[in-house]
C-alpha cells in the first residue's frame, strides 16, 4: 500500500486518503463559452507526466494538492491550496 | 526409503508419533515431519499423478514446488504435501487420480501424448462443431486439481498488521546475518522464514562442511536471544507492494508488514536436469534428497546415481553416502573435474566419477512406477551424447544437482532490473527499488563466508538509508569463483518424455514446436505452452524453458529476458485473503430500542436502519400499512439520526451555502428552514437537505443519509479553494435526530417541551432551539411525510432519553414507531423525491421537477453554468406521478421496471407502492416530456414481460395543497369534525 505525504499529518497510508481528481482552475462562468465550459467540466488529460491533483486526508479533513508523476506513481510534493507555487 | 537413525539436527520429534491415513492406508510419522517425509519414511515413493498425462510422480524438490504431490485433507484443497506439516488423524487423498495412485485409469492418456501436443486444445476438436461441447466436457472432467466442497465451513482468518525498520525475507545464512547485523545496530527487525526452522541451506546442504552446524547453532542462539528481532517461521512473503508493504502468509493468518527497508534473502531454487523419463518417482533434486536426510532422517534411496554439475552436487553425494546410500556413480557433464572438499572425500571413498558424461534417459522399473536404472553416455565435442558409449547403471534413485534459479520474484515485483551474469549463469539484480536490498544467493553470492558478508552489506545499506547507526558499507557484490549452474542441463531424445515443466507436463519438443509455430518470445512461449502457468509458477521450469528458447533462436539469455513476476509467490488460501470479513456498519444510538421493538433491519448506506417493525401475526405489508396509517391518523415516530448533519458558521457561512446550493439563503430569516438542492459541476442533482438559519452567521443543515460524508468533504474543498472565512463541523455522529409526525404530533411534543408550539409562534418550516425532554434541542418543522411534523435534533448521548420521553408522552395518542419503508411510502404519497432513487447520475433538476428550487438569477452556484448551457436544449425526460386504476389487482410494477412505447424503452419506474391512504398503486416514473403531463396513459413492462397500463396523475397524490403539514391543530380538528358531519 502506498504512503502519501499529507502536508499536515506527514506520511500516512493511502487508504486514509480520498483522491479528488485533477486540480483545475475554473474558468469565469460568465466569460467562458459553452465549449470552454464543457471542456472544463468533462475533459481530463490522461497524458503521463507530473500532474497536480486534489487529495483529501479523511481522518483530519485536510484537502491538499499533490504533484504526482502519474506514470511512475511517485508523489514529488504536497501542499495546502494556496500555499504552493502559482496556485 | 526408510527412516534413518537419529540425525544431528533432525526436525522430527521421535517422542511424538502421529497416526494418519493416505489413500485409506494407515501410516505413522512424527511431529516435525511433512506429509511427504512421513510417507517417504514408510517407503511410499509414488505420491501423485501428473496433470496432463497422469504419469506417476514422487518427490522432486521437497521445497514447495512439488505440484504432483498435492493432497486433499477433506477440508483444504491442493495441500502441498512436500511442505505441509503432518498432523495427527489426517485423512489424505491424492488429487487428480481416477482410481488409485498405483492404478490410475487416466494414465493411458500418456500413451496418446503424441497426439496431444502443446496447444492441442486450440487446434483439435473444433470440427464437427456439434462435437466440441462433448470434447470440452470430457477435457474439463479430466483436468483440474481437487474438488471443492461447497459445504465446507467458513474459516475466519485474522489479519495482523506489523511494522519494522528492516524486514528480512528468508532465514538462510545471508538473511540471518542481515537480520542480526541490523538488530545489533538498533533497528527493529522482522525475520520471515518459509520453513519450520531458521537456517536455510545450513540445515541440509552439509557434505564435507560439518562445521556449518556450529555456524547455524550460533546464529540461532544469537537471533533467538535478540530483543530487536521477531522471528516468524513457517511464513513466506507472498508479495511486495508499493512503499515496502509486504504480505506475510503463515498457516493461520496474513500479516501485513510496513517496513522501512526490505532485505530479500530468498536464496535460489535448485533446477531439474532434463532427460527422458526424468520424472520417474525416485528421481529428485540433490537438495530434496539432502532435506529428506538431514531434516527428517529419511533415506531417500538405496542405490543412487548422482548427476552433478556443481560443488553442491558433490556435497549431496557425500550426504547420501553418509546416509547409507550406495552411490553407483557420479555423472558429471563438465570438462574440468570438480575440486572441493566433498570431491576429495568421495575420491577417498572410491566412488566412481563419470566425467564428461550425461544421463540420456532413466529406465522405469517393471511396474512403471519407479526408476530401475539410468542410461549414461559420454558427451561428444558438440555437447551431444555419444550413443556408442551408452551403458545402463542400475539404481533406484537419482539425485540431480545441475544448477539453480534465483528466487527473485519479490525483487521483480518491487521493480528491480535484472542482468544475466554469464559467469554464474544466473539473473542477478542490476538495479534495485528504493530501500529494497538483495543478499546471498539470490544476489549471486555463493560461498558461505561471502553470503554472511553479503547479508551484513545489505543490512548496512538499509541502515544507512534509514539513518540508524553509522554503518560501514562495502560497495561490491562478491562474485563466486565458480559457476554453480550448468548452462544447458538438457538432453534431447527422439522419444521425448524429457520433462521441463512438471506442473503442465511439457517436454523439450513442445518448446521447439511452439517456437516453430512462431511463439518465440518469452511471453508468447509462456502463454502458448503454458510453461510456468501451473501451480508452481515456473519455479522449476522457467529457466530451462528460456534456455531452450535461447538455443532455438540462437540468442543469449541476456537478450531474451524473463517473463513478469507477479504476486503471489506461493498460492495463498482464499480464506487468508478474505480475512475476517470486516464490513463495518453504523448504528444510531437508538438501535437497541429498535431491536426491542421488533425492527427488521436494512442497510442504508453505511447504516443499519429499521425497515419496519414486525408485529405478531402480521406480515410485512400489513405492518408497513399500519405504520403509515398511524402517521396519517395519529402520530408516528422515526429515528432519522442517519441524516447527514452539518453546521457552518462564520462571516462567509451564507456565501458558502449560496454557492453550493441552488436556492437563496441570504434572504432566509433567522429561525426558518429552507429545502436545499446540491448539483455537481455538470448540473446533475447529487444531494438535498434542509438548511436552518440559527443566527445571521450560523447555519445547521441536513444531507441525505448516503451523501453525508461526500457532501461534507466537498464543502471543505470549496471552502479551501474559495478561501472562505467560515468553519464547518460534521455533526452526523454527534447529533441524533427523531422525527415526530402526524396530526397529533404537536399534542405529544407539547407534553415534553417548553417551546411554544402554537402555529403562529412556530410555523411550518420554522426552526427553534429550546428544551425538549429537558435536553437542549434543535427542532425543525418539516413536512417530508406530508403531515404536521417536528424533527428534533439532540446530542447523540441524549437520544435514548428523548425517545423514551416521546414514547411515554405519545402513549395515550397511540404513538407508533415507523421504519424506512413506511417513510418512503408516506413521502411517495407527497411525491417528495429521494435523490439517488428517483434521480440517477445524469438527472438534472428540471428532469426531477425541481425547477422551483433553482435560483438562476443568483450570481453563481455550482452547476449553474452547465444548466445555462443546457437551457436551450429540449428536455429529454421528466419525473411524473402515475397511478394504476383503483380496481387493478394484478401484480404491481417494481422500481426500475421499464416504460415501453412502440416497442422501445421510453422511461422507467423510479418509485412505486400501494398507497393505503389512496387505496391504489401509485408511483413516480421518468417519462418523455410529452407523456409527463397529467392524464396521459403509458405501458409498463413488469416481471414476466406482461404489459400493464398506467396513467399519469398530478402530484402530490395526497393532500395536494399541503394543508396537513402546514396545519395547526385547531384547523385540522375543525375540518375533521365538519367532514364527519357531512
Amino acid at each position: 500500500m502506498k504512503l502519501m505525504p499529507c502536508p499536515v499529518n506527514g506520511l500516512r497510508p493511502v487508504s486514509e486518503f480520498v483522491y479528488g481528481g485533477e486540480y483545475r482552475v475554473m474558468p469565469d462562468p460568465d466569460q467562458a463559452s459553452d465549449v470552454q465550459w464543457a471542456d472544463y467540466v468533462f475533459n481530463r488529460t490522461s497524458l503521463p507526466g507530473i500532474k497536480r491533483e486534489w487529495w483529501y486526508h479523511q481522518p483530519s479533513g485536510t484537502w491538499f494538492i499533490a504533484e504526482r508523476d502519474v506514470q511512475a506513481d511517485v508523489v514529488h510534493r504536497t501542499y495546502l491550496p494556496g500555499e504552493g507555487p502559482a496556485t | 526409503m526408510t527412516r534413518l537413525p537419529r540425525q544431528p539436527d533432525e526436525w522430527i520429534d521421535r517422542t511424538q508419533p502421529l497416526e494418519f491415513e493416505f489413500e485409506g492406508r494407515s501410516f505413522s510419522g512424527f511431529r516435525g515431519d511433512t506429509i511427504v517425509s512421513a510417507l517417504c519414511a514408510a517407503d511410499v515413493r509414488l505420491l501423485g499423478r501428473s496433470f496432463k498425462y497422469h504419469r506417476p510422480r514422487g518427490v522432486l524438490s521437497a521445497a514447495n514446488h512439488d505440484i504432483n504431490a498435492l493432497v486433499d485433507d477433506g477440508r483444504s484443497l491442493n495441500v502441498r504435501a512436500d511442505v505441509t506439516p503432518l498432523a495427527a488423524g489426517m485423512q489424505l487423498a491424492p488429487v487428480n487420480v481416477f482410481g488409485t495412485l498405483a492404478q490410475d485409469s487416466a494414465s493411458r492418456i500418456d500413451r496418446f501424448s503424441r497426439f496431444l501436443p502443446v496447444g492441442f486444445y486450440y487446434k483439435a476438436f473444433h470440427r464437427p462443431k456439434w462435437a466440441f461441447p462433448r470434447w470440452e466436457r470430457a477435457i474439463r472432467n479430466l483436468s483440474g486439481l481437487g474438488r471443492i466442497d461447497t459445504d465446507a465451513p467458513r474459516v475466519r482468518t485474522p489479519n495482523r498488521h506489523a511494522f519494522c525498520d528492516v524486514l528480512v525475507i528468508g532465514g538462510g545464512p545471508s538473511g540471518m546475518s542481515a537480520a542480526l547485523a541490523a538488530a545489533k545496530a538498533g533497528a527493529k527487525v522482522i525475520l520471515a522464514e518459509e520453513n519450520a526452522r531458521l537456517g536455510g541451506s545450513l540445515t541440509y546442504a552439509i557434505g564435507a562442511a560439518t562445521n556449518i552446524r556450529d555456524t547455524l547453532a550460533q546464529f540461532t542462539r544469537e537471533i533467538g536471544g535478540h530483543a530487536n528481532i521477531e522471528v516468524m517461521t513457517g511464513t513466506f512473503a507472498s508479495g511486495i507492494y508499493t512503499d515496502r508493504y509486504v504480505t506475510l502468509i503463515d498457516a493461520t493468518k496474513m500479516t501485513k508488514v510496513r517496513a522501512g527497508a526490505v532485505t530479500v534473502a530468498t536464496g535460489v531454487m535448485e533446477q531439474p536436469a532434463v532427460f527422458r523419463n526424468n520424472d520417474l518417482p525416485g528421481i529428485m533434486l540433490g537438495s530434496a534428497a539432502q532435506r529428506l536426510i538431514h531434516r527428517y532422517a529419511v533415506q531417500p534411496m538405496r542405490t543412487a546415481v548422482v548427476l552433478a554439475a556443481n560443488t553442491e552436487g558433490y556435497a549431496a553425494a557425500l550426504d547420501l553416502h553418509w546416509a547409507g546410500v550406495s552411490i553407483a556413480a557420479i555423472v558429471d557433464p563438465r570438462i574440468e573435474p570438480e575440486r572441493s572438499d566433498a570431491a576429495d572425500a568421495l575420491a577417498t571413498l572410491k566412488i566412481p566419477v563419470l566425467q564428461r558424461c550425461v544421463i540420456r534417459e532413466a529406465v522405469a522399473d517393471a511396474e512403471g512406477l519407479g526408476v530401475s536404472g539410468v542410461v549414461v553416455c559420454n558427451l561428444s565435442g558438440r555437447e551431444q551424447p555419444d550413443l556408442a558409449t551408452r551403458r545402463t547403471i542400475a539404481c533406484d534413485g537419482v539425485a540431480m544437482s545441475v544448477g539453480f534459479a534465483p528466487a527473485n520474484g519479490l525483487l521483480h515485483q518491487a521493480g528491480a532490473r535484472m542482468r544475466f551474469d554469464e559467469r554464474i549463469q544466473q539473473f542477478v539484480p542490476e538495479e534495485l527499488a528504493p530501500r529494497v536490498f538483495a543478499a546471498g544467493r539470490v544476489n549471486g553470492v555463493y560461498e558461505l563466508t561471502d553470503r554472511l558478508r553479503d547479508g551484513e552489506r545489505a543490512a548496512a545499506r538499509a541502515l544507512r538509508e534509514l539513518g540508524i547507526g553509522s554503518p560501514n558499507v562495502e560497495a561490491a557484490r562478491l562474485v563466486p569463483p565458480r559457476c554453480p549452474t550448468h548452462p544447458f542441463p538438457i538432453v534431447e531424445h527422439p522419444d521425448g518424455k524429457n520433462f521441463v515443466d512438471f506442473d503442465e507436463d511439457l517436454t523439450v519438443q513442445d518448446f521447439f514446436n511452439a517456437v516453430q509455430e512462431g511463439f518465440d518470445s518469452s511471453e508468447l512461449l509462456k502463454r502458448y505452452t503454458t510453461v510456468g502457468m501451473g501451480p508452481s509458477q515456473g519455479k522449476h521450469s522457467n529457466m530451462n524453458a528460456l534456455r531452450i528458447l535461447a538455443r532455438a533462436r540462437n540468442l543469449s539469455m541476456a537478450e531474451l529476458g524473463t517473463t513478469t513476476s507477479r504476486p503471489f509467490i506461493h498460492p495463498v488460501p482464499l480464506s487468508h485473503l478474505g480475512g475476517r470479513g470486516f464490513t463495518p456498519v453504523r448504528l444510531t444510538p437508538l438501535h437497541g430500542r429498535h431491536e426491542r421493538a421488533g425492527a427488521v433491519l436494512m442497510h442504508a448506506g453505511v447504516w443499519l436502519r429499521p425497515e419496519y417493525y414486525a408485529r405478531e401475526g402480521k406480515n410485512r405489508s400489513q405492518c408497513i400499512t399500519e405504520e403509515v396509517m398511524a402517521v396519517r391518523r395519529g402520530v408516528g415516530i422515526i429515528d432519522v439520526g442517519t441524516l447527514g448533519k452539518i453546521e457552518v458558521s462564520g462571516p462567509d457561512a451564507c456565501k458558502l451555502l449560496e454557492r453550493v446550493y441552488t436556492g437563496r439563503f441570504d434572504n432566509l430569516k433567522v429561525g426558518m428552514t429552507r429545502y436545499a438542492v446540491m448539483l455537481d459541476e455538470s448540473g446533475v442533482v447529487i444531494d438535498d437537505g434542509v438548511v436552518a438559519r440559527l443566527s445571521e452567521e450560523h447555519f445547521y443543515f441536513t444531507t441525505t443519509t448516503t451523501g453525508a460524508a461526500a457532501v461534507y468533504r466537498e464543502l471543505q474543498r470549496w471552502i479551501a479553494q474559495w478561501k472562505l472565512n467560515c468553519g464547518i463541523v460534521n455533526l452526523t455522529g454527534a447529533m441524533a435526530a427523531i422525527n415526530l409526525a402526524g396530526p397529533r404530533s404537536r399534542e405529544v411534543l407539547a407534553k415534553a417541551t417548553t417551546l411554544n408550539l402554537d402555529g403562529a409562534a412556530f410555523p411550518y418550516l420554522g426552526a427553534r432551539e429550546g428544551m425538549v425532554a429537558g435536553v437542549r434541542a434543535r427542532v425543525l418543522r418539516v413536512g417530508f411525510v406530508g403531515e404536521l411534523g417536528y424533527e428534533i435534533h439532540v446530542p447523540a448521548d441524549r437520544a435514548l432519553h428523548l425517545w423514551d420521553t416521546l414514547m411515554a408522552a405519545g402513549a395515550e395518542a397511540g404513538i407508533a414507531p415507523f421504519g424506512v419503508e413506511a417513510q418512503r411510502l408516506l413521502r411517495l404519497e407527497k411525491a417528495h423525491i429521494i435523490i439517488g432513487q428517483d434521480t440517477d447520475g445524469l438527472t438534472t433538476p428540471q428532469e426531477a421537477g425541481l425547477d422551483w428550487a433553482l435560483k438562476m438569477d443568483k450570481p453563481f452556484f455550482v452547476g449553474q453554468r452547465s444548466l445555462r448551457a443546457m437551457s436551450s436544449r429540449k428536455l429529454k425526460q421528466r419525473l411524473a406521478g402515475f397511478a394504476l386504476p383503483p380496481e387493478y389487482t394484478g401484480p404491481a410494477p417494481k422500481e426500475c421496471h421499464l416504460v415501453i412505447r412502440g416497442g422501445d424503452i421510453a422511461g422507467r419506474v423510479t418509485s412505486v407502492a400501494y398507497s393505503p391512504s389512496l387505496s391504489r398503486v401509485i408511483g413516480l416514473a421518468m417519462l418523455p416530456p410529452e407523456l409527463a403531463v397529467p392524464d396521459s396513459t403509458f405501458q409498463i413492462r413488469i416481471d414476466g414481460g406482461t404489459m400493464i397500463e398506467a396513467q399519469t396523475v398530478a402530484v402530490p397524490f395526497y393532500d395536494p395543497r399541503g394543508e396537513r403539514q402546514r396545519a395547526n391543530l385547531v384547523e385540522l380538528q375543525t375540518r375533521k369534525s365538519s367532514k364527519e358531519a357531512s
